[in-house]
């Protein structure tokens, strides 16, 4: 049987020319998001960048990872993000922020060597117990459905983890609400 | 190609063994998916494009005869040709461009909120598998493992052609509209999710094939008995999430003009209309498969058992249809009985009442699976679906008489008290002395 996500080996065509396509696509917005001036479009091109990613991970036969990456990213965090673009009409000081020639040389080193990273990571051979069996995704999700595989774990094996992250969570959420009243308070004042 | 279709018959085969029902054969490989799915595309979208331009001549129709009018009535038989009228037209008109609009967006939004609506299609399941000579045919264009999660996500889309057309349109009425939208849909989306979760507790996947095949049966294990309250939490956020009256604030005609599309024209305006009335049978559709067993024919179990012929396939679609449309009406009928909420009663609404009901629910029907579990009483039995019948009506009769003292959303839809009342009428009745005096030297 043929099964998506595998490294090396036989691909099927189907999978290669979606995993270029995807790929293109991701990498041209991921582009577009950082050059763009208007932040609604670079907004716009960092969901289609999250749609590519969303897309990649249901290659890798990841399709709970995949429909969550649009759903939270795309359909949630983003919105909020346009949300308050719009609400505070950004982008009319246009390139006030835009550093000088001696962060872009820093931050252009630092892409070039996290893709020299990635290059020989994908170069690298992994190891035995880091690897699946092959077809051992799909063969899951036949078997138990497209959540339950992750679900049991996180509640069973992980779940001080789980809950300890979710504390964390409610806590940024309950101070960010208390920032907000504090300024609140002193406009009042 | 090939490896999509295998993966496809992984998730089908999925379903089914866990479905605890029997095993069908394999779906068929190769040639003959590749030609069921471009039929079903073809089918799904004639269906839900002929079910738009009907949905937009019947609210049209049933609005008259609820305003006592006649309603479009010229062209065509009863007027059934109007819509198609309306579309040639607005190709035909002329697309306008406002000065200072973001024109790539400006176009880009009613594309986009057009085609979320359409998208969610793909995983409803709109009849009864179809065991043909070739392998066994799913009535869902993808039965994807992870159906109502790809409902969810591609649904947290829609509201980006709203906002985009709002935001391109460079005018203040329409980002207004935008942003409350915006605001809205995000608010009632989270409980629309909880609401959800329910019928996964049941279901005990995500996948909506699994979820019909749970529901399947005479009609007692349908998640509108077993789930009462998520139901009605689902409901109520749908017509948020379409933006329907009693919560359309984000073309709110009295304080907006249109709202997000005040800007548009031909068929750019057309395309927002489409989505409405898209959304509106996708929500119903979805309400359907959820909470009403999807294609489940009640009191028989004829179209659950083998041989699956095409015929069951046609019954079964026409019954998934028969409940959209039945929600179609609903939702229009409540167009026009209802008024619009306040935007403080909209948000009070969402974030008081139906979150923590949703998440309330949640706990009792995990409590009742647990304790019904623990019972030792099947979930495919009758007893299972009476007992959580009678709770659900218990919780429900609760539930609504707390509602209905009127001062859970805002003090403006509570009742008048006796003292109030009085004294309402006691000015009335002072107007109606005084009225004679003041209109002596009117001339009408």
């Amino acid at each position: 049987m043929q099964t998506l996500g595998m490294p090396h080996g036989t691909l099927s065509l189907f999978y290669i020319f979606h995993f270029y396509l995807f790929g293109l696509i991701g990498v041209i917005s991921a582009l577009l998001f950082v050059t763009r001036k208007s932040p609604v479009a670079a907004a716009l091109w960092l969901v289609s960048t999250m749609f590519c990613l969303a897309a990649m991970y249901i290659l890798l036969d990841a399709q709970f990872i995949g429909a969550v990456q649009v759903l939270v990213y795309a359909g949630a965090i983003m919105v909020v993000f346009l949300f308050v673009i719009m609400l505070l009409n950004l982008g009319q000081g246009e390139g006030i922020d835009v550093r000088g020639v001696g962060w872009k040389i820093v931050a252009g080193a630092i892409g070039l060597g996290i893709l020299a990273q990635v290059f020989a990571l994908t170069r690298a051979k992994t190891p035995v117990n880091l690897t699946l069996p092959q077809g051992y995704a799909a063969e899951q999700v036949a078997q138990h459905g497209a959540v339950a595989p992750i679900a049991a774990p996180l509640f069973n094996e992980y779940l001080l983890a789980f809950e300890v992250t979710s504390i964390l969570l409610l806590a940024a959420i309950v101070g960010a609400v208390l920032l907000g009243k504090q300024k609140e308070a002193r406009d009042v004042a | 190609m090939m490896s999509f279709a295998l993966l496809q018959a992984a998730a089908a085969g999925a379903t089914r063994t866990s479905s605890g029902l029997e095993i069908l054969p394999p779906p068929p490989s190769g040639g003959v998916w590749f030609l069921a799915t471009i039929v079903k595309m073809l089918i799904t979208f004639t269906i839900y494009m002929v079910g738009v331009m009907l949905v937009i001549w019947a609210e049209r129709r049933i609005c008259a005869f609820i305003q006592d009018r006649r309603g479009p009535n010229r062209v065509g038989p009863h007027g059934l040709l109007q819509s198609v009228a309306d579309g040639v037209k607005n190709i035909m008109k002329e697309e306008t461009y406002p000065g200072q609009a973001y024109l790539p967006l400006f176009v880009l939004a009613p594309a986009m909120s057009f085609t979320t609506a359409l998208l969610v299609w793909a995983v409803i399941p709109y009849g009864a598998p179809w065991e043909s000579r070739w392998g066994t045919i799913d009535m869902a264009l993808a039965p994807l493992p992870v159906g109502f999660l790809y409902i969810l996500a591609i649904a947290s889309l829609g509201v980006y052609g709203i906002v985009l057309a709002g935001w391109s349109s460079n005018n203040k009425y329409a980002l207004l509209g935008g942003l409350r939208s915006s605001a809205q849909m995000i608010s009632y989306e989270i409980s629309m999710g909880m609401a959800i979760i329910p019928v996964l507790i049941l279901a005990g996947n995500v996948s909506l094939s699994r979820i019909v095949s749970q529901q399947a049966g005479r009609g007692l294990h349908w998640n509108v008995l077993t789930c009462t309250i998520a139901w009605f939490i689902f409901f109520v956020s749908a017509f948020a999430e379409t933006n329907r009256v009693p919560f359309d604030l984000p073309e709110a005609e009295s304080e907006l003009i249109a709202g997000y599309h005040a800007e548009y024209s031909a068929m750019k305006f057309s395309m927002f209309f489409i989505a409405e009335y898209a959304n509106v049978m996708t929500s119903c559709a979805l309400m359907s498969t959820l909470f009403l067993g999807g294609w489940d024919i009640p009191f028989t179990v004829w179209d659950n058992v083998a041989p699956h012929t095409f015929l069951k396939t046609l019954v079964t679609f026409a019954f998934f249809w028969a409940k959209i449309l039945f929600f179609v009406f609903v939702f229009i009928w409540v167009r026009w009985t209802l008024p619009r909420f306040r935007y403080d009663q909209l948000m009070a609404l969402g974030w008081k009442i139906m979150l923590p009901t949703a998440l309330a629910y949640v706990v009792f029907i995990a409590a009742m699976t647990l304790g019904l579990d623990a019972a030792g009483i099947h979930p495919a039995s009758w007893q299972y679906a009476v007992i959580m019948l009678a709770a659900n009506i218990i919780i429900a009769v609760l539930l609504f008489t707390f509602l209905d003292k009127g001062r859970l959303v805002s003090p403006a839809y509570s009742r008048l008290d006796k003292r109030n009342l009085e004294k309402l009428r006691q000015l009335d009745a002072r107007r109606a002395r005084l009225a004679p005096a003041h209109s002596e030297g009117g001339a009408d």
